[in-house]
């Protein structure tokens, strides 16, 4: 196992330096933050003061091992808007996006596994037929249209749930959480839901095709031919090896829902990463987006890193080779 | 006299697919008294597993059992609510599968899977199920069987997988115990032992066994009685050694002639001609009419299941009742 994870941490390594690169020219690429940040009637002086200070005046290759060697010490650079480390605003505003991915996972999991699980077990009933006809919508619709719409039934509508911003927040090892509030839960509710809808759909139909895929296995006949119960059968022997695909697709998943919440929290003005880089974009604040792509790349790693290590502990094959 | 442990009469496991009735089996009756061996033989796709799985209430849909009794000591299995079926499957009547490598749960433990099977039936303790586990274990030859539970069924080979299956099923020590060719997947010495292992277990525990085999051989060392099955039929079924010397069927006389003998060595191998009809449009009147040297056209009305010599039967009009050169 030590082995095994000092590999993988060397590789993850190399990943983030090939990454550093590609995401500073991409970023490079896109415009000259210049003609934004600094008014039309600034005269030439001033001007070139301001490039200077912002460290563009240099050749590209040196303004990149300047970042490298800033970001290796931490500094991913500071904010041209805010004037503020862009690390720190990207991580003031991590916990809001993190809460909600893992609020939209595990809403995905606790309804799509119950239904994937009844589709899969009663594929001919019109309820199943009914399951999988929805699912298609979760993956067809747009995301901000449904987002659009749960505003306006439950929030405008029915009045019953919040539609902006994160509520009342609670604040824990320095970061602001809003789950451990009952107005910040109010608030969770719909963005939440409505990231997971694409991951709901994703759910129902991994678990229904991974139910009537195990259920014609010989180690499942074998099981109902012990005289074993059907609950034992269904959540002993068939759900224990559903729950490996599902764990590995739902936890890959998981870095796509984070970048994904850009639509989610624009639209239900939730104060996270995803808003803080539409905003930067808009402002070409190269810094923050800089940043912003680089903890998107680490974490894109590290989930990568722990689905692995879950995943071995689900499947004992896999478990097994690491020992040897 | 008390009614043989299992006694199969006029069994029809029909499946109703898009393509129409597949009648995997269709008529098919033989008896097995405690402490004995049958021996269930044909081709592949002649509905041996499908009578296995009747047998334990196994069959799923499309399939279903369309007519006929399983008579377990007189109780038929085939009108038994699921409940008590439940009651009866891996405690009085298991099953050994066709494929060790497909049988345990890849992702459960040895001591899990084995347990959970104690628990379903007795009222004991885990530690009690444990213990039970691991004599098990010990009794079909499993070395270390302590160790040997806390493992995963990968890091077993073929034959040891099949070993745990048998230790399973014989967990309750059950009254009937079908085993679906358990030894094909594996070697001939490892087929040898589990074959030994497999007449003394049911010696000693009075054990109603029914082997199913496509391997004419197996039988002949192993089994008391044979049914031999073609198209989803029993075309015949007798004594053991009556069948295999004097066969009445001219299916039977084929399969025997297709097996590599020692003094018939250097003849080539008689092969049956043709190919098993489909299920779905079996020739009126006998099934293996397309195929058999005696056929006559008499043959096209279905045969009836006539009794021949005292206790062989067979489903054929015009069967080898003359000397056999076999
Ligand atoms: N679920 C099913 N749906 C339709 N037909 C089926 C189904 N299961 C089995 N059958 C049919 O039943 C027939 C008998 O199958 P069975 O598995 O009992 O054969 P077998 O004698 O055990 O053969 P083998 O030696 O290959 O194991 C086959 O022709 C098969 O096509
Ligand atoms: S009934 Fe006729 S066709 Fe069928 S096995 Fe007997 S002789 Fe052959
Ligand atoms: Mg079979």
């Amino acid at each position: 196992m030590t082995a095994f994870l000092l590999r993988r941490l060397i590789q993850a390594a190399a990943v983030v330096l090939v990454m550093s690169l590609l995401v500073f020219l991409g970023v490079f690429a896109v415009g000259d933050p210049i003609e934004i940040l600094i008014s039309p009637e600034a005269d030439q002086f001033e001007r070139e003061r301001a490039v200077k200070a912002l460290g563009l005046d240099l050749p590209l290759w040196q303004q990149y091992l300047v970042f490298l060697g800033n970001a290796l010490r931490g500094d991913l650079g500071r904010s041209f808007v805010f004037n503020e480390p862009a690390l720190k605003l990207i991580l003031e505003r991590m916990p809001a996006t993190l809460e909600l991915a893992i609020g939209a996972t595990v809403a995905a999991l606790i309804i799509g596994l119950p239904l994937g699980l009844y589709a899969g077990l009663k594929p001919n009933s019109p309820v199943s037929k009914g399951i999988m006809a929805t699912s298609i919508l979760g993956f067809s619709l747009p995301t901000f249209w449904v987002g659009l719409m749960l505003i306006m039934v439950f929030a405008v509508q029915l009045g019953w749930l919040p539609s902006t911003g994160r509520g009342e927040t609670v604040t824990i090892l320095g970061m602001r959480w809003s789950f451990l509030t009952s107005d910040g839960i109010a608030h969770l509710i719909m963005p939440a839901l409505n990231l997971a809808l694409f991951k709901i759909s994703l759910v129902i139909r991994l678990t229904r095709a991974g139910v009537r895929e195990t259920m014609l296995m010989d180690y499942v006949k074998f099981a109902r031919a012990k005289g074993l119960s059907p609950a034992r059968v269904t959540f002993v022997h068939v759900f224990k090896n559903i729950l490996i695909p599902v764990v590995t697709v739902v936890g890959l998943e998981f870095g796509g829902t984070i970048a994904f919440s850009v639509v989610t929290e624009s639209v239900f003005a939730w104060p996270g990463m995803g808003k803080l880089i539409i905003d930067s974009i808009n402002v070409l604040d190269r810094p923050v987006m800089v940043a912003y792509l680089m903890m998107i790349v680490l974490l894109f790693i590290t989930i990568n890193l722990v689905v692995d290590i879950t995943y071995s502990l689900l499947d004992p094959r896999v478990r097994l080779e690491g020992k040897q | 006299m008390s009614a043989p442990t299992l006694e199969v009469r006029n069994l029809r496991t029909h499946f109703f697919t898009r393509g129409g009735v597949v009648k995997a089996v269709d008529d098919v009756s033989f008896t097995v008294e405690a402490g004995k061996v049958m021996g269930l033989v044909g081709e592949s796709g002649s509905g041996k597993t499908v009578t296995g799985f009747s047998i334990l209430g196994l069959v799923d849909a499309p399939g279903r059992i369309a007519g006929g009794q399983i008579l377990f000591k007189g109780r038929d299995l085939a009108t038994l609510p699921e409940a008590e079926m439940r009651g009866l499957r891996g405690n009085r009547i298991a099953m050994i599968f066709q494929d060790p490598m497909m049988t345990l749960n890849p992702v459960l433990r040895i001591d899990t899977q084995m347990i959970e099977t104690v628990l379903a039936h007795a009222k004991v303790s885990r530690e009690e199920a444990r213990q039970r586990s691991r004599d098990a274990l010990g009794q079909v030859g499993i070395p270390s069987p302590d160790e040997r539970l806390k493992a995963y069924p990968h890091q077993f080979s073929g034959g040891m997988r099949q070993r745990v299956a048998i230790a399973i099923a014989l967990l309750h020590k059950p009254d009937v115990i079908v085993a679906d060719e358990p030894t094909t997947a594996l070697d001939v010495t490892i087929q040898g032992q589990i074959l030994a292992e497999a007449q003394k277990l049911c010696a000693q525990f009075g054990t109603a066994l029914v082997w199913i085999t496509h391997d004419l051989s197996v039988v002949a060392g192993l089994a008391d009685d044979i049914a031999v099955m073609y198209a989803g039929k029993v075309v015949e079924s007798g004594p053991v050694t009556q069948v295999l010397d004097a066969p009445l069927h001219p299916y039977t006389l084929g399969l025997i002639g297709s097996v590599p003998s020692r003094n018939r060595r250097g003849e080539p191998l008689r092969q049956i001609p043709g190919m098993t009809p489909s299920l779905l449009n079996l020739p009126a009147g006998c099934a293996f009419r397309s195929r058999c040297p005696r056929a006559e056209p008499g043959c096209a009305e279905p045969p009836p299941m006539a009794e021949y010599r005292p206790g062989q039967h067979a489903r054929c009009i015009h069967p080898h009742q003359e000397a056999v050169a076999a």
